[in-house]
């Protein structure tokens, strides 16, 4: 089994601030990460291998840095790792970056032999569009189980799995066959914890390095801001409220006193709120 | 959209001046669609939601607003059609096949792109959903045009194109996108982000039928069986009328009591901020937020919630915030529109002796 893991190095956004004069965004020493969501993925992929032999093939597209994103995972356990880089990539949206990594997927093919699974992350916590993942199945032409709770079973000799998916209000057992785009749900699996001798390797492992031109990108017009449908015109900090909260007045006052007075505020700003209230409380 | 995208335009926006030339074979593209999401026999409030909202686009534009329904044979989808001219669409593509009976990949984006090729639509709307997701990014691929996910805010700008406004960089940051020369412009938005819109009692329009001949015999994935939830509490959170929620101000994973006996008095529905979560002090579909659920209901009470950007896009929405935190100068008073600054342990029992009294005043009274 030939696995492919998508992950994206990301800004640690719980540490991005927004500077209070500028309104620009202060990215220095903002630490990367992993795309927390992409972990879920690649401990999948990981027990599949482990279950059924084969390997694990990390890709990532990002500037020479997002290196470090590749290592992390090798120490996780990852058995391959590969890094697209190229300047033409820079500014990509969904449609451009499906692009480009279905192209360093088919390269990988090339000589790790055909792909059975791509995975990726359910969603990015930067860009959060969960749409590249079904972006590339669309264009590789895999099958797509997306919101994965549980892997039921896979049957390499079938060419078959069978899954859970989330769906509202219950969930999908479906059963597809490979080659499969599989996206998993947070919580699915306990993320296993490198261990010395996978970081120790991680860390002297040679990483493939493809630009577009060796990931088989003639047309450079599919890639980064020209290959990309969408246009961002504008960013900017959301506006504060014009009027703060009213405060309750609180200063030597009893819990109850301040709560009669929080209620009473409050249906006096919703008088329909009380009335319908009122009556349910009459139903009951 | 993307994430590379927002910061080559925050640096320097170098094409925020980009004219819009649109090729002449998309001139034929018109009017506004929302796919309407449903899945046994239910549609999912957010294409309602999203009716609403194409509604004021569609004005904006002077054309049409159609909903695009995908559904197996049954009664449930007169009903749903009914419901669509009633939520403020002119017309209803309907496709009606056995095949579509539960959803599929597969199956839905054959056929919703063959809908988008045969009838044009400018802007195509789904829901944020996972069914909304799951089949958008496949769409839009297909058809090679581009995608805005996750949208606050959907607007027409002076030149007639679709203005989608979502957050960016883990929410601390908006931006506005367009997809200038490319047709449908498409868009996906959350539950619960956008207003219900008020239903038109017998408003009607045209059912336009359209099939796409799919074997199942060429349908590579198969539904062997679905499981139901076993607690339909989920989905009631994002729709509920009142939602109290407690965050890591409360302390203790005990303390929440004090955030569901409240919770109880008002017939409400109780919430969490995301390190309740991660805490593993409440289960993750009580998370409100980025992250989490929207909500908007008409009373929304946070008691030791900061106010984190993350939470407060889930909120923005409610009529009425009440937040309750020991720190005057908590991110939270900004956008609440009352506060209590106090000990939300003492506050949330006085809270709820309050308002049962005078629930059960009145009830005497009256
Ligand atoms: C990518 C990303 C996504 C996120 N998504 C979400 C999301 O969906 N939802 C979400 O909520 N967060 C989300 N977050 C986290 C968010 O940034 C905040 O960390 C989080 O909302 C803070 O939770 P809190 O307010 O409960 O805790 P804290 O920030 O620790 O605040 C606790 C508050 O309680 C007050 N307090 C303390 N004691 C008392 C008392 N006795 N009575 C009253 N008040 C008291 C304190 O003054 C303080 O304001 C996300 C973060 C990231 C990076
Ligand atoms: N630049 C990238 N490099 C590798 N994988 C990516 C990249 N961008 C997105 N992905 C994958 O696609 C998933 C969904 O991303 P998104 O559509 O941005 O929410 C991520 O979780 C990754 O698995």
């Amino acid at each position: 089994m030939n696995i492919v893991v998508c992950i994206k190095q990301v800004p640690d956004s719980a540490q991005i601030r927004v500077h209070p004069v500028t309104n620009t965004i202060m990215r220095q020493g903002v630490p990367t990460i992993i795309n927390p969501y992409d972990l879920f993925s690649l401990e999948a992929a990981l027990q599949l291998r482990d279950q059924v032999g084969g390997k694990v093939i990390v890709l990532t597209m990002g500037p020479p840095m997002a290196e470090d994103a590749l290592r992390k995972a090798m120490g996780i356990g990852a058995d391959k790792a590969v890094l697209l880089t190229d300047r033409f990539f820079a500014g990509s949206d969904t449609l451009a970056t499906s692009y480009a990594l279905s192209m360093a997927i088919s390269k990988i093919a090339e000589t790790e032999g055909p792909i059975d699974m791509v995975f990726c992350g359910k969603q990015t916590i930067d860009g959060d569009t969960a749409q590249v993942g079904p972006g590339i199945a669309c264009r590789l032409g895999l099958n797509q189980l997306t919101y994965i709770s549980s892997i039921e079973a896979l049957d390499p000799a079938k060419r078959e799995i069978t899954a859970q998916r989330r769906a509202e209000g219950g969930v999908q057992v479906l059963k597809t066959k490979l080659p499969v785009m599989v996206t998993m749900l947070e919580g699915s699996n306990v993320v296993r914890r490198g261990s010395m001798p996978n970081v120790l390797r991680a860390a002297r492992e040679p990483i493939t390095i493809l630009n577009a031109a060796k990931a088989g990108i003639e047309d450079l017009t599919r890639c980064g801001l020209k290959g990309s449908p969408t246009v961002v015109k504008k960013v900017f900090a959301p506006k504060p409220r014009a009027d703060k909260a009213k405060l309750v007045e609180t200063a030597n006052r009893s819990s109850t006193d301040i709560a009669n007075d929080a209620v009473e505020a409050i249906f006096a700003a919703a008088p329909k709120l009380h009335t319908d209230l009122l009556g349910r409380v009459a139903q009951a | 959209m993307s994430e590379q995208a927002a910061p080559a335009a925050a640096a320097g926006g170098n094409r925020a001046g980009m004219k819009k030339e649109l090729p002449e074979h998309f001139n034929a593209y018109k009017h506004v669609w929302v796919f309407i999401e449903m899945e046994r026999g239910q549609v999912h409030p957010v294409s309602w939601e999203l009716l609403g909202e194409g509604r004021k686009l569609a004005d904006k534009l002077g054309v049409e607003l159609a909903g695009a329904l995908l559904a197996g044979p049954g009664d449930a989808t007169g009903a749903a059609v009914k419901d669509c001219f009633e939520y403020g669409a002119d017309l209803v593509y309907l496709m009606e096949d056995p095949i579509l009976t539960d959803y599929r990949n597969q199956t839905y984006a054959a056929s919703l792109t063959d809908l988008v090729n045969t009838h044009k639509p400018e802007i195509l709307l789904l829901g944020a959903t996972n069914l909304g997701r799951d089949l958008a990014g496949t769409v839009a691929t297909t058809l090679a045009t581009g995608l805005t996910a996750d949208c606050t805010e959907l607007a027409i700008d002076h030149e007639g194109s679709l203005a989608a406004t979502r957050p960016t960089f883990g929410g601390t940051l908006l931006c506005t996108i367009h997809t200038l020369n490319f047709r449908p412009q498409m868009a996906t938005v959350r539950p619960r982000v956008m207003a219900m819109p008020e239903r038109q009692e017998g408003r009607e329009g045209r059912i336009v039928r359209h099939s796409l001949a799919l074997e199942e015999s060429s349908i590579i994935t198969k539904i062997l069986d679905f499981i139901a939830d076993a607690n339909i509490e989920k989905a009631q959170l994002a729709y509920a009328d009142i939602v109290v929620a407690g965050g890591m101000g409360l302390g203790r994973p005990e303390n929440f009591k004090l955030v569901q006996d409240l919770a109880a008095v008002l017939g409400a529905e109780y919430g969490c901020s995301r390190p309740v979560v991660q805490k593993g002090w409440m289960p993750a579909d009580r998370q409100i937020g980025q992250t989490g659920k929207t909500i908007r209901p008409r009373l929304y009470i946070a008691a030791g919630i900061s106010g984190a950007i993350q939470h407060r896009v889930g909120v923005e929405g409610s009529d009425i915030i009440l937040a309750i935190n020991t720190d005057p100068n908590a991110t939270i008073f900004e956008f609440a529109h009352m506060g209590i600054v106090g000990d939300a342990l003492q506050i949330l029992p006085a809270l709820t002796e309050a308002f049962r009294r005078r629930l059960a005043v009145n009830r005497l009274a009256g």
